[in-house]
């Protein structure tokens, strides 16, 4: 141990690496939450098998006394309690970090890593042995090794206590066996003497307005926030969170004073197809609706979304993340329906798209998403992911705005109605691309037929040729038009001016973020900017035109986002290079601040020779 | 589905119903279907049936899919709102449309096509929820549009117009509705205007889903001999065995029926539907009853009229426990659950 002197405070990654289905998941939040209660800033990522039981899972929580926002990339305290991935684990922990294992069974090979310091604790003996029934053995050894990271890494125990008392605030009866079980972790390390002394936590005060929410929690609160009143879904993973998340708040919130019936409604749908559908007719009606889904669902609602563009219906579509193609690794994150989402369904179709980048700006895109979608009257996708959706992440307090009113964009009334003679509905009457909208059922002179088929601007079925174009040459400049009213990039300059750039979306922006502060450390400097919306701002091309070089950081393998820049901006081919991420992991700094670093030297070395 | 103004010729002596409203006030566009469409029958019924009811035309929404009866919203209630969807996925947006606002009429109109094969899983679901909704499936037993192909309710043997047999087994949309639990299932022919007119304000009136499905030839490729579904093979084997009145709220049972074989029905509007049965020991309110009916009878013997109703089951709205005021008229202050509240959500988060 002597060997490694270096103290590590509020700077490491613990790994926990169990079976699922055995209950680790709530020790994992019992020990993340303590940190994050001891005003230590965390990032935790749940590592998740697609399966219900006995297939290997991780838990990681990197505490970040500097508030990072992504993975390092490193695995200094590796709780290893899965025989089946014990090597995997073994072999994954960064040199001069911790292993602890369940030594009931003694495992000689792990000292083949003389790097490490090796912890063995006898778990399943020491629960055995004061548990009786067997699911709870099972359970009290994931409150066990609590207890003994506790002990190791200096976690405040009263914490803890309250933590617990308020996980079984239903099930009092549950507290003492769960407290026995941390405190026989505790215990043994105290007893034992077996403390690392390297990596400790020591309390902070940086977490006091911050909360721990998944962007799928956050987003669904956003649609109650924004008025929503129809979602329709089929269950798809990592999507399913979010109506549970509008579901739970609506039957809160949602429920009319006196009679106690929904001011909401939900409707599980038979497939995809149907959903769209659902949440087609309901905006077309008045509602502002939505469907959330994954890139798998948003292949099959493809053929709504064409006539959802075409018609001018504007509703939203929740598009969480996963690894394609096909069923793909549906537990696993990626940014790959970057393409599917610009340009969904067949014909001419472009679409608004928004990325959010945590759950912070979930709960806000969401709200907006609706605005935008009932201004412009057409398809918009929030583009989230896995990583964003289902981990929990530290963000700023939400807050909403008191005097927010949706804007429900132009609805025609009946008095607005009297005032013309013939209502068409895709005229542009105000030069802004956009045409006027009536809702069925208020006004017989508002009626009508809404057709997916050739139409003109009076809404009348065409075939004559330059009819058709009109409608489909204003339906792009409206698309066009949409930009300035979307989320806009955020840049972040380096000290130096630099001819060197960086673009991202959504859940790369932690990683590509530290990266940056590491490169000025070492005298690189690279200005960052990240995009949050389709169409792109003109901001956008003027950010890569400012500099020689910038690279491209996505999630995917065809780089899909660099691909887009190049088709929808003027920007030169050599002036991008791409980072591409697509192992399924999310995104750590490490790898970004390689790459970029690479790339930087190549480049410079490559001029000088030139 | 060119839209073709009809041309409106004002009768000064048009009889009106109780809102004043004239016949021709429930007309669409001009139909483009080829001359002696049978879905031209059934538009015209569809009309009448509205006009009977002095319902509001703009308080109407109709909803349909792809293909040749899909087209034919366009042709009456002019003044109701629209939506020509996608092929197969009327039902799906229909049920969306129901749940932003309830308080308005709506029907749908698909074809074999539409909701035997590409649309058979939209269409089931739709029943499943009892969609508040009258449903009308056109059914001629091939695809018009294509030009000629089978469609899934072409009967075993029945001869295509270029000569080939059919030889797999028909789905038959009312026997799928038995099984899947729809609450009102009645099969009618465009030919008799008189019987699908009592249907369809029977359907529209009724709680829940209600389908009726229609015979309706394709004069232009499914009305020559060998085919199942011409309008010959449809009068030769037609069996209407029970009618069904529908009598509105207010208004007087003056037929005289016999009291052995009629059958009252009352449905949520205070109104009531009168069966009067042909085939004494028939029970349109058994499932079973319904269906050993229908099934296996389809060539020899068309059976017609209401075949199973079901008044009493819970429509998707009262499933869903919706407030009577349309959602789409909230108004935001009673959506939003304002600041204190998020406060308090985010309790949970620390």
């Amino acid at each position: 141990m002597s060997e490694y002197p270096e103290i590590r405070l509020n700077d490491f990654v613990i790994k926990i690496g169990t079976v699922n289905g055995t209950g680790s998941a709530s020790a994992n939040e019992l020990l993340m939450k303590t940190i994050f209660r001891m005003g230590v800033p965390v990032v935790g990522k749940n590592i998740f098998p697609s399966n219900i039981q006995g297939l290997p899972t991780w838990y990681e929580i990197r505490v970040t006394g500097d508030g990072h926002a992504g993975r390092s990339g490193d695995v200094d305290i590796m709780v290893a309690m899965n025989p089946e991935s014990y090597e995997r684990d073994l072999n994954s922990i960064s040199s001069g970090g911790v292993l602890i294992y369940d030594s009931t069974w003694p495992r000689p090979h792990f000292m083949n890593r003389a790097d490490i310091t090796v912890i063995g604790i006898p778990l399943s003996s020491l629960c055995n042995a004061e548990f009786e029934v067997a699911r709870s053995r099972i359970l009290m050894k994931n409150m066990a090794y609590v207890g003994a990271v506790a002990a190791i890494i200096g976690l405040d125990m009263s914490i803890i206590q309250n933590l617990i008392n308020e996980t079984f605030e239903k099930k009092k009866k549950l507290v003492p066996a769960n407290i026995k079980a941390v405190d026989l972790g505790f215990n043994y390390i105290k007893d034992n003497k077996l403390n690392n002394e390297k990596f400790f936590i020591k309390a902070l005060n940086k977490t006091s307005n911050k909360i721990m929410i998944d962007g799928n929690t956050a987003a669904g609160i956003g649609a109650v926030y924004a008025g929503a009143t129809f979602g329709s879904w089929y269950p798809i993973t990592p999507s399913t969170s979010l109506m549970d998340s509008f579901s739970k708040y609506c039957d809160i919130y949602r429920k009319h004073p006196k009679t106690n019936e929904n001011l909401y409604c939900i409707i599980q749908a038979e497939d995809e197809l149907s959903a769209a559908g659902m949440a087609m007719g309901a905006a077309w009606n008045g509602a502002r609706a939505f469907t959330p889904t994954s890139g798998a669902g948003i292949s099959l609602m493809s053929e709504f979304i064409g006539f959802a563009y075409y018609a001018e219906v504007g509703l939203v579509y929740f598009d969480i993340q996963r690894v394609g193609p096909s069923t793909g690794m549906p537990t696993r994150t990626q940014q790959c329906d970057i393409n599917l989402t610009a340009y969904a369904s067949h014909g001419d179709t472009k679409h608004i798209v928004l990325y959010p980048a945590d759950p912070g700006e979930c709960f806000t895109m969401s709200a907006q998403a609706f605005d935008l979608a009932e201004r412009f009257q057409t398809p918009v996708f929030f583009l989230s992911d896995l990583d964003i959706g289902m981990n929990d992440w530290m963000v700023d307090e939400l807050e909403w705005e008191e005097n927010y009113t949706p804007d429900r964009g132009k609805i025609m009334t009946s008095k607005q109605l009297a005032d013309i003679e013939v209502y068409s509905r895709y005229l542009d009457i105000d030069g802004d691309y956009i045409p006027y909208r009536t809702l069925p059922g208020t006004d017989p002179k508002g009626a009508y037929f809404l057709r997916g088929s050739g139409h003109n601007k009076y809404g009348k079925y065409t075939e004559i040729s330059a009819e058709y174009k009109e409608v489909v040459d204003r339906l792009l400049l409206k698309w066009k038009s949409a930009a300035p009213f979307t989320p806009q990039p955020i840049i972040i300059k380096s000290q130096k001016k630099t001819n060197y750039g960086v673009i991202a979306i959504g859940s790369s922006d932690g990683a590509v973020r530290e990266a940056c502060i590491n490169l000025e450390k070492q005298g690189i400097h690279i200005d960052y900017m990240r995009i949050r919306s389709f169409p792109f701002a003109d901001s956008v091309e003027e950010f890569i035109v400012e500099h020689d070089l910038v690279f491209i950081v996505e999630q995917n393998r065809d780089a899909q986002l660099m691909n887009l820049l190049l088709t929808e901006t003027n920007v030169p081919r050599e002036s991008l290079a791409s980072i591409k991420y697509y192992a399924g992991q999310p995104l750590n700094y490490k790898f970004v601040y390689k790459a970029l670093f690479t790339g930087i030297m190549a480049n410079s070395k490559n001029k000088k020779t030139a | 589905m060119t839209s073709f103004i009809k041309p409106r010729i004002n009768r000064k002596s048009a009889p009106t119903n109780k809102i004043g409203l004239t016949r021709q006030d429930y007309d669409g566009t001009m139909s483009t279907l080829c001359a002696g469409c049978g879905h031209d029958s059934v538009t015209a019924a569809l009309a009448r049936a509205f006009f009977e009811l002095s319902i509001q035309p703009h308080k109407v929404a109709k909803i349909s899919g792809i293909g040749c009866s899909s087209k034919t919203t366009s042709y009456l209630l002019k003044e109701a709102h629209g939506a020509n969807t996608v092929h197969g996925r009327m039902p799906s947006f229909a049920t969306g449309a129901m749940a932003a606002n309830n308080s308005l009429t709506y029907f749908g109109v698909s074809g074999d096509g539409d909701s035997l094969s590409i649309g058979i899983g939209q269409m089931i679901h739709a029943m499943r929820r009892n969609t508040d909704m009258l449903y009308v499936l056109e059914n001629n037993g091939v695809y018009g549009l294509t030009k000629g192909q089978f469609s899934a309710s072409a009967d075993i043997g029945s001869v295509a117009k270029k000569g080939i047999i059919n030889d797999q087994p028909p789905i038959d949309p009312c026997a799928l509705g038995l099984s899947v639990g729809a609450s009102f299932i009645a099969r009618s022919f465009s030919g008799d205007r008189k019987q699908l007119v009592q249907l369809i304000r029977a359907g529209l009136m009724h709680k829940g889903f209600a389908l009726i499905d229609v015979i309706s030839p394709c004069v232009s490729f499914n009305d020559h001999k060998g085919s199942t579904k011409s309008y010959e093979h449809t009068y030769k084997y037609y069996n209407k065995f029970v009618h069904a009145d529908y009598i509105p709220p207010a208004e007087e049972i003056k037929t005289a029926y016999d009291a052995g074989e009629s059958m009252p029905i009352t449905l949520h509007d205070g109104g009531k539907i009168i069966l009067r049965k042909l085939d004494a020991d028939y029970n349109p309110a058994d499932r079973s009853s319904a269906f050993s009916k229908i099934i296996n009878n389809n060539i020899k013997e068309i059976a017609t009229g209401l075949i199973y109703i079901d008044e009493n089951l819970a429509d998707m709205a009262e499933q869903n426990n919706l407030e009577t005021r349309p959602l789409n008229q909230v108004p935001y202050k009673e959506l939003n659950p304002g600041l204190d509240n998020l406060k308090q959500i985010q309790k949970s988060f620390r």
